[in-house]
């Protein structure tokens, strides 16, 4: 069952297929390394970006989630979550976020939005999308439950970590050709107040053409590219988890390593509070691991914060994007369990029933869409893991740097009695 | 042996000499007070070999001996590069030079050995005598002994040290022949013992509790260091584990793979590299540990000190109290109690005879009395005044050596940095390339 030519597609949203960017040109030639050469970088809300290290400049690319098949110029919508405020009532304490559009789409009514939105309504439009897209590959949400009494849901590390995965969430959907088109996506985005309800009223008018039965037909051989995307995401799932245990360790080990620095810097000063001649070096040594210890505590910190989360989102994107498989697998499975009982009832000569047409209409539809999304993500994936990697560099490089520093503003106080000794004696 | 190959060895000046004259020439001019030895020769220990044999209770043991190389100074300078002088000593017989020292010159700071067992150790570094890293620190450690013992002014002349460097055969018993066995049992009976002592110079008194501060605060570093040497030894090795999920990664990916597998090549250069930054660390460690035991040295200057001054003391009350007796019995006046005092009071007085050899008696007992203090004035005078030259000179000795070890501390952790900056740099650019 090959994937038929794309058509109208009844999921695409209400553009006709002219204006659109073809799903399928998502393939374009990779997009050089992420080095943001122009040093007056604004985003799209105004605010002017910090460039004055390597390594904030990937954290702005980060932040701008530059696309591969959309350069700057056809970029038409905007997306930024910030600013996270704590909003206690007397039934519960939750944090908003404020979430920014910049559009010139005509499917907006205004240019520029600004609204407020806690975590429950992305969950809502990730729901949404889910049942309205059932053929793309949603991205997914950072963790929706923490443990209460082990993580602080409030504190500024969980809340920052938490707006990063957010912006990264909408800022894939606003990238994506058939999902930022969405008309949740555009509730989302541009209602004052979000009307959970106002979006089944949406759904039936969709309904109908999209929503898939998938009912317990027996599942069929997987055509060979959609056997090798699951193959491939077997093999990738246990590798993240190495990385991500990996990454733990490390941050767990030098942790322990900083709690003997915090010890091994104060004895110097102890020592230096008893010698003469030796006072100064030995301050000076004991404010150098000092420093040292500061910086390593940045970047245990920064890993905990960047790192890990991002490893984490990619285990619940797998998890996502096998799910869609399996639901692809029930739709072709479907159509051919439908195909077949037509095949043995009658002679070839009648034409195939409209409902087994529809069947393989959705079947094309769907390895098209999906098609189309593999490619798009394994490409985002390449930019997401060379951007993490390279951050993690970055981190460990700017660490050494600040060391490097601290000691080799040590050496001239060190040595520096000596020449003094030297002109006295 | 000084013998074996004499007829290389050029003597300052003078090369028609025969070779016991030569050898009669430099030991006439070690003997000389105050000439650094080390100006004259070259001492080194150069190897150090494992050896087994048979110990004192007739069983098998093994055991390591080093190689201690002497030249002349001048051989090198003249061009011509002769065999050195060689003999092997084990680190016990370093120990008996250390106690002889000891002994002979309590009034110096005399240079400690290296550690006899390992101590302040990190996991990874191993705490056994026989391990080649040990037993090669403590070959460095020994050098720097024997270097330390022959720049100083006053140990560097010592006729045992010298033939401990020459005299391979029969050191031992002309150690044993000076006698001063006898001294140190007196000597360890004295350091231990508790006495107060009435006017203890001010500046020992402060020393001694330099002496224990120094030690306590070097050996919270040495622990300190230690447990940190371990967790940055595991911090690096972990990386290592990137290594290997980068190459085994690569392996499904199209374009990712290079980048990825080049990386993980330089995760495991970085985890790599923690060895070689934690065996340097060691010499620091080692210098640290030197000074901790100079600590003890000092220390003990400082105890002989009070045993000097107790002894005066003693000797001064001795002298004060027969001089009071003698005046009581002159007078007739008891003003200290003593039990022939009561007696003669119970029992009558004593006759003028008698009290007349009493008084004697104690003339002479005064005389000697007088003898001995004096005696213990001056002795006492002569150690400080020794000891105190010989404080100063380690006081500057330690405020130089131990800025050079944290400038060369400091220099250590600078090299590591750039290691970890080139090392990410390399792992960033092949990421950029994935």
């Amino acid at each position: 069952m090959s994937a038929g030519a794309p058509r109208s597609l009844a999921s695409s949203g209400q553009k006709s297929i002219q204006d659109m960017c073809h799903p399928l040109s998502a393939q374009e030639s990779a997009l050089s390394p992420g080095r943001a050469a122009d040093k007056d970088l604004i985003l799209p809300n105004g605010t002017p970006v910090d460039t004055s290290s390597p390594a904030s400049s990937s954290s702005l690319l980060n932040r701008l989630h530059l696309d591969d098949d959309l350069d700057g110029e056809t970029r038409d919508l905007f997306v930024t979550v910030d600013d996270p405020k704590k909003h206690v009532s007397t039934m519960e304490t939750y944090i908003t976020y404020r979430v920014c559009t910049k559009t010139s789409r005509t499917e907006f009514d205004l240019p520029e939005y600004s609204v407020r939105r806690r975590y429950q309504d992305f969950d809502w439009l990730r729901n949404k999308l889910e049942e309205s897209q059932p053929t793309h590959l949603i991205p997914p949400l950072p963790e929706k439950f923490v443990m209460k009494g082990v993580v602080d849901r409030f504190s500024e590390e969980f809340v920052e970590t938490r707006r990063k995965a957010l912006d990264k969430f909408l800022k894939r959907v606003a990238d994506h050709p058939v999902l930022s088109f969405n008309e949740h996506f555009n509730a989302f985005l541009s209602a004052k107040d979000l009307n959970k309800r106002q979006g089944l009223a949406l759904l039936t008018k969709m309904g109908e053409s999209v929503k898939f039965v998938t009912g317990g037909y027996k599942p069929r051989a997987r055509p060979a590219e959609f056997a090798a995307m699951g193959d491939y995401l077997d093999l990738f799932t246990p590798k993240l988890g190495t990385i991500d245990r990996i990454a733990q360790r490390i941050i767990k080990e030098q942790s322990e390593f900083l709690m003997e620095l915090r010890e091994y810097g104060p004895v110097y000063s102890s020592w230096s509070s008893f010698e003469e001649d030796l006072h100064d070096p030995l301050e000076g040594v004991s404010g150098c691991v000092s420093n040292c210890s500061s910086a390593l505590e940045e970047l245990t910190e920064d890993m905990s914060e960047d790192f890990l989360p991002v490893l984490r989102e990619y285990v619940l994107y797998i998890e996502s994007m096998k799910n869609v498989l399996k639901k692809r697998d029930q739709v072709q499975a479907e159509y051919e369990t439908k195909l077949e009982a037509v095949v043995f009832r009658e002679d070839k000569k009648t034409p195939v029933p409209t409902d087994v047409e529809k069947c393989q209409d959705r079947v094309e539809c769907f390895n098209a869409d999906l098609k189309a999304d593999w490619d798009r993500w394994e490409n985002n994936k390449r930019q997401d893991f060379r951007q993490l990697l390279t951050g993690m560099a970055d981190k460990n490089i700017q660490y050494y740097e600040k060391c490097l520093a601290a000691w080799e503003s040590l050496i001239p106080l060190l040595q520096d009695k000596q020449e003094a000794e030297g002109e006295t004696s | 042996m000084a013998d074996s190959g004499s007829e290389d060895i050029a003597v300052i000046g003078n090369t028609d000499l025969t070779p016991s004259e030569s050898e009669n020439n430099l030991k006439n001019t070690m003997v000389e007070k105050g000439t650094n030895l080390l100006k004259m020769m070259e001492i080194s220990v150069a190897e150090a070999e494992k050896r087994t044999g048979k110990n004192a209770v007739n069983m098998q043991e093994t055991y390591t001996v080093y190689l201690i190389e002497t030249r002349p100074v001048d051989a090198a300078s003249e061009g011509t590069n002769p065999v050195p002088d060689s003999l092997w000593r084990r680190y016990s017989e370093f120990e008996l030079l250390r106690n002889y020292l000891l002994v002979t010159y309590p009034f110096l700071v005399v240079p400690p050995l290296p550690e006899k067992r390992a101590e302040f150790v990190w996991h990874k570094l191993s705490a056994d005598n026989m391990d080649p890293d040990f037993v090669e620190r403590r070959r460095v450690g020994l050098e720097n002994f024997l270097l330390r013992v022959a720049s100083h002014p006053d140990l560097s002349s010592d006729n045992i040290f010298y033939s401990f460097l020459t005299e391979e055969n029969g050191w031992k018993e002309t150690v044993f022949e000076t006698g001063f066995q006898a001294k140190a049992d007196s000597r360890l009976k004295a350091l231990n013992a508790t006495f107060r002592v009435k006017n203890p110079d001010k500046r020992f008194a402060e020393m001694k509790h330099y002496g224990d501060e120094l030690q306590s605060v070097i050996s919270q570093l040495l622990r300190v260091r230690a447990r940190a040497a371990d967790r940055l030894y595991g911090v690096y090795k972990v990386h290592g584990n990137y290594g290997r999920v980068f190459s085994e990664w690569s392996a499904i990916e199209k374009e990712m793979g290079d980048g990825l597998q080049s990386a993980g090549h330089h995760m495991d250069a970085y985890a790599a590299s923690v060895d070689d930054i934690l065996e340097e660390e060691e010499h620091y460690a080692d210098q640290l540990k030197e000074y901790l035991f100079y600590a003890d040295a000092l220390r003990a200057v400082c105890r002989k000190h009070e045993l000097t001054q107790y002894e005066l003391e003693m000797a001064t009350m001795d002298l004060t109290s027969k001089k009071q007796q003698r005046e009581e019995l002159a007078t007739g006046m008891i003003r200290t109690f003593s039990l022939k005092g009561m007696t003669s009071k119970l029992f009558g007085q004593e006759t003028p005879e008698q009290r007349e050899a009493k008084l004697k008696m104690l003339e002479t007992q005064i005389e000697e009395g007088k003898e001995m203090v004096k005696e213990r004035n001056a002795e006492c005078e002569e150690f400080v005044k020794s000891a105190w030259v010989d404080i100063e000179r380690f006081k500057e000795q330690k405020d130089h050596d131990l800025r050079e070890a944290l400038i060369s501390y400091a220099i250590m952790q600078i090299s590591m940095c750039k290691k970890g900056i080139q090392v990410w740099n390399n792992a960033k650019e092949c990421f950029s390339k994935m």
